[in-house]
């Protein structure tokens, strides 16, 4: 589906991308699903709390640093405020800047707002927004209560807007909209794309648009593109209105996550001329190659990389082999939304460890560009059929699948997740920072990381002897998949066959 | 004095809405929390009174374990209803606990589910299930920790024959307090000296039996400025029992001993019992300070004013202590617990009864951005000592003032069991401090 920026609100990507959040199955079972169309949601009877879009959508708008936010609904609704604080003091400091509080303003609604309507508070709040931090645009965004009241948000945007002289966008990312939270991403993109990115007036060949997140590997990426005669821009996070609005300018743009780049590169592709590099995640060596040589095939620096990738293959070649040596047949769960999962599944495996289970959070059946994503489809060109699920950390479910596959460790991405395996004696690594296994070096690196993990299982081993799980005997002996209503289910011996008991 | 800052809209909060209150539920052993809101709100939540406070994490039942119906657009536009059913239903079968506490978010509450239809079916199959409304627009959590409490007042306790000695305490909020389980416990010490028994509800050493034993209380203690009266006179207009109100948070001797003369006098406890263990504890506390005195005079940059921006719980505790006890001079006290307009009044007053007349001014307000504003007016010689939360690091960096993190959300500490409560816990205050002034020096 075609990017239309004269909408006002992102189609959801349930609908744009056939994603889902229900799922269990094999790799090559979810691709070819997905390939011929017929991949469904599945639905379950039970659930447990997930996250929402507008979460992604403030969090990833919050960090532009001359913007200011003003989230519309009660202050609940501001409640993950503190964590994109956190997120943003940490991203200052790794730069090195004065460090200062994010920008974010709740028009604390109340239920005489609920009753009456909240254009009144919406437009106090964007006006103290405006008057506090003297920003180059103001993001709107909606919350459930203002979606279900109906509030003429873009109205009251459009009256405000004219007074203030600056822009004021609005991102719809009401909870309940969407069931997968990355639809908030989207919604922060649609609102830069449609109304701070400028048409390039003049082209810049040597740079390259690199959307993530914290951008801690700035200085490893500057390097290595310095070699290929080509200068990154990183955001959207710690980037200005004003640099944002000349991402049409690159040459092309590249992204350290499939989940999170979809919409922005392929609307600056489909919408300023900008190629959009749609390779695998640049995680372990494979994807790194891929990710480098794809980037230099748009931009014809194709030699270039060729020699480089040639170079480092030599350089790590011994700390990689001794990795392998050490982490070969292990065996690890994976879990993390769908780009991360699939692009460190395959990671791990080529490191010598077997992965027993693969949890993505959600799942796009396909991506902005059309296709199915690459860390999919690369994964069903191995030999080995690997079990995967989709859910939104559906805790039951990966509780359960644990206690039945008994992995040496357990990789995860998100917060409240990593915990959890711990508290079952299985060591965990959190892949907080999205440059971790990052080409030849965070490879090496995030090889040790794993060693490290197994090296020590202490905690894990001391926690799990004192620590009950909160579930009854009956859950953890029933199929892990018992809620979720999949209509061509795998029966209980295929089951069997896929969570492989120690 | 006062100023009240009626603002509509908030920049960096403190608190969250009523649905945080199922951190309440999480604060009580084995009592889990069902939500029926949308897919974000308990991620939200959670952040501002768990990770980003204290570092508090999931525990027993918490984060991804909560049961929650995650309402899509399906449920906003055909009802939410037949979908908590079905998640009631199963988690009774999935998840081990002692008690079920339904909460709703604002989906639920503007499209009008009947969940107290759907929760008095499981009551009445013997179920331990009560519901509350707690859809963010009708407040604070600490008004959703009441409502709570009210719920599980009205449709789950039993009356029962008094238990003399047996005291509930209500004080610090479960994870809105970053130190709650820490105060809890050493307030159980407090009790526990003066030969009374505490009613463990929340925290390490609760359970679902402490729950159903608050009727056969003597006594409710609440310990706060305004949160838990209502709590207090619910139980009182249910059950009969009698409460003592005591506005401000022990912190130190002068408030400690004042506090346990109070609770001795009320519970009819012979005085000297009540002297004796005041002494010891007294000289234990000057034991310390006497040590400490020489720095606490003699280094080269001390505060000698204070701001402090926090819950009135910890804001008049704070105070009391720095005053009445260090000498130390109050400047403006701001209080962003969104004190009902019916209590601040109360809680005013209080700010006026320090030690040689000190009545350091108290601005109201839950607007961080608009508190922030009002600390960079202020006009302070010496540099000053900022104690509220994470938010205040970048103001006390500007303007050159010693920082400690005592209310929510604190993204900077890791909290466990500390506590700033009762003698200790203004010996851990001064630790904590004058370790910041120290480690500025070096």
């Amino acid at each position: 589906m075609s990017i239309n920026l004269n909408l006002s609100q992102v189609t959801i990507r349930e609908k744009r991308l056939k994603s889902i959040v229900g799922y269990q199955g094999t790799i090559k079972d979810l691709a070819e699903q997905s390939q011929s169309g017929c991949l469904k949601n599945a639905s379950r009877g039970f659930s447990q709390a997930t996250n929402c879009n507008s979460g992604c959508a403030q969090g990833y708008l919050s960090s532009i640093t001359d913007a200011a936010i003003v989230n519309h609904g009660p202050i609940g609704c501001a409640g993950d405020v503190a964590g994109a604080n956190a997120g943003f003091q940490w991203g200052q400091r790794i730069r090195d800047w004065n460090q200062r509080n994010v920008r974010i303003i709740n028009t604390n609604m109340s239920e005489n707002a609920v009753v009456f309507g909240g254009d009144k508070i919406l437009k106090e709040g964007i006006l103290k927004a405006y008057e506090r931090f003297n920003p180059k645009a103001i993001f709107v965004t909606t919350s459930c209560a203002s979606g279900i009241i109906g509030d003429d948000i873009e109205s009251t945007i459009r009256n405000v807007e004219a007074e203030i002289g600056i822009p004021v966008v609005p991102v719809f990312c009401e909870g309940f909209r969407s069931q997968i939270w990355a639809s908030g991403f989207d919604a922060a993109f649609h609102a830069i794309l449609s109304r701070i990115v400028k048409p390039a007036e003049k082209k810049r060949p040597e740079l390259v648009n690199v959307i993530n997140f914290a951008g801690s590997g700035r200085a490893v990426i500057t390097e290595i593109f310095g070699r290929l005669g080509l200068v990154p821009q990183f955001g959207i996070p710690y980037s200005n209105i004003e640099e944002i609005s000349r991402w049409s300018e690159a040459a092309a743009t590249i992204s350290i996550c499939g989940t999170l780049g979809s919409y922005m590169g392929n609307g600056l592709e489909q919408n300023f001329g900008v190629p959009y590099v749609t390779a695998l995640q640049p995680h372990g060596i494979s994807g790194f190659d891929d990710w480098l040589t794809k980037l230099g095939e748009t931009v014809g620096k194709e030699k270039e990389v060729e020699e480089y990738l040639a170079e480092q293959k030599i350089l790590a070649a011994p700390e990689l082999e001794e990795i392998k040596f050490k982490l070969k047949g292990k065996k690890v769960v994976v879990g993390m939304g769908p780009s991360f999962a699939h692009n460190y599944i395959r990671l791990l495996e080529d490191l010598g460890m077997e992965v027993v289970w693969g949890f993505s959070w959600h799942y796009d059946a396909k991506h902005d560009h059309g296709g199915c994503p690459s860390c999919t489809t690369e994964l069903t060109k191995k030999d080995k059929d690997i079990p995967v699920s989709v859910s939104d950390q559906q805790n039951h479910e990966v509780i359960n699948v644990l206690s039945k596959v008994k992995p040496d460790i357990f990789i995860g991405r998100h917060p409240g997740m990593s915990v959890w395996a711990t508290k079952m004696g299985i060591p965990a690594i959190m892949v907080s920072d999205e440059y971790s296994a990052f080409g030849y070096q965070g490879t090496i690196e995030f090889g040790h990381r794993i060693i490290d993990a197994l090296t020590n299982n202490s905690l894990a081993v001391n926690l799990s002897k004192r620590i009950n799980l909160p579930y009854t005997e009956w859950w953890l002996e029933q199929d892990p998949f018992e809620f979720l209503k999949q209509k061509n289910k795998r029966k209980e011996s295929e089951n069997k066959k896929n969570v492989a008991v120690r | 004095m006062r100023t009240r800052k009626m603002s509509l809209c908030v920049e960096q909060i403190r608190h969250v809405c009523t649905l945080g209150a199922f951190e309440s539920v999480l604060a009580i052993k084995r009592a889990v929390p069902i939500v029926h809101a949308g897919p974000g709100c308990v991620a939200k939540l959670w952040t501002t009174l768990g990770s980003q406070n204290g570092h508090q994490g999931s525990g027993y039942v918490g984060g991804h374990a909560i049961p929650c119906t995650n309402a899509s657009e399906k449920e906003v536009v055909f009802g939410g209803t037949d979908r908590l059913r079905k998640v009631i239903t199963n988690t009774f079968d999935v998840i081990d606990g002692d008690l079920f506490v339904v909460l709703t978010g604002c989906t639920s509450d503007i499209i009008g589910d009947d969940v107290g239809e759907i929760t008095r079916k499981f009551q009445a199959q013997g179920k331990p299930i009560v519901y509350v409304e707690t859809g963010g627009f009708k407040g604070s959590n600490l008004i959703g920790h009441e409502l709570v409490l009210d719920a599980i007042i009205d449709q789950y306790l039993q009356p029962q024959q008094v238990e003399p000695g047996l005291v509930n305490i209500w004080s610090s909020v479960p994870y809105q307090n970053t130190f709650w389980s820490g105060d809890i416990e050493q307030l159980n010490l407090l009790i526990s000296s003066l030969g009374l028994k505490p009613n463990v509800i929340f925290g390490p050493d609760s359970s679902v039996d402490a729950v159903n034993d608050i009727p056969k209380a003597q006594f409710n203690l609440v310990i706060s400025p305004w949160v838990g009266l209502r709590t207090a006179e619910h139980l009182k207009d249910k059950f009969g029992t009698p409460f003592l109100h005591y506005p401000a948070l022990p912190i130190g001797p002068t408030e400690t001993s004042n506090f346990l003369r109070t609770v001795g006098e009320f519970a009819g406890i012979d005085p000297s019992v009540v002297e004796n263990v005041i002494r010891k504890q007294e000289d234990r506390y000057f034991y310390y300070l006497e040590r400490a005195a020489d720095t606490l005079l003699e280094t080269r940059l001390l505060p000698r004013r204070f701001i402090t921006v926090a819950d009135s719980l910890y804001a008049l505790g704070i105070a009391r202590f720095l005053t009445n006890d260090m000498g130390l001079i109050p400047e403006k006290q701001f209080i962003t617990d969104d004190t009902p307009t019916d209590y601040q009044s109360d809680v005013i007053a209080e700010f006026g009864k320090f030690t040689n007349d000190i009545a350091p001014e108290t601005v109201f307000s839950n607007d961080g951005g608009y508190v922030e504003e009002e600390i960079r007016k202020l006009k302070i010689r010496s540099r000053p000592l900022i104690l509220g939360s994470s938010w205040e690091r970048v103001v006390a960096r500007d303007l050159n003032a010693y920082q400690l993190s005592v209310s929510a959300p604190i993204g900077n500490e890791l909290v466990l069991s500390k506590s700033y409560v009762g003698y200790n816990g203004a010996l851990q205050l001064i630790e904590d401090i004058y370790s910041v002034v120290l480690n500025d020096f070096m």
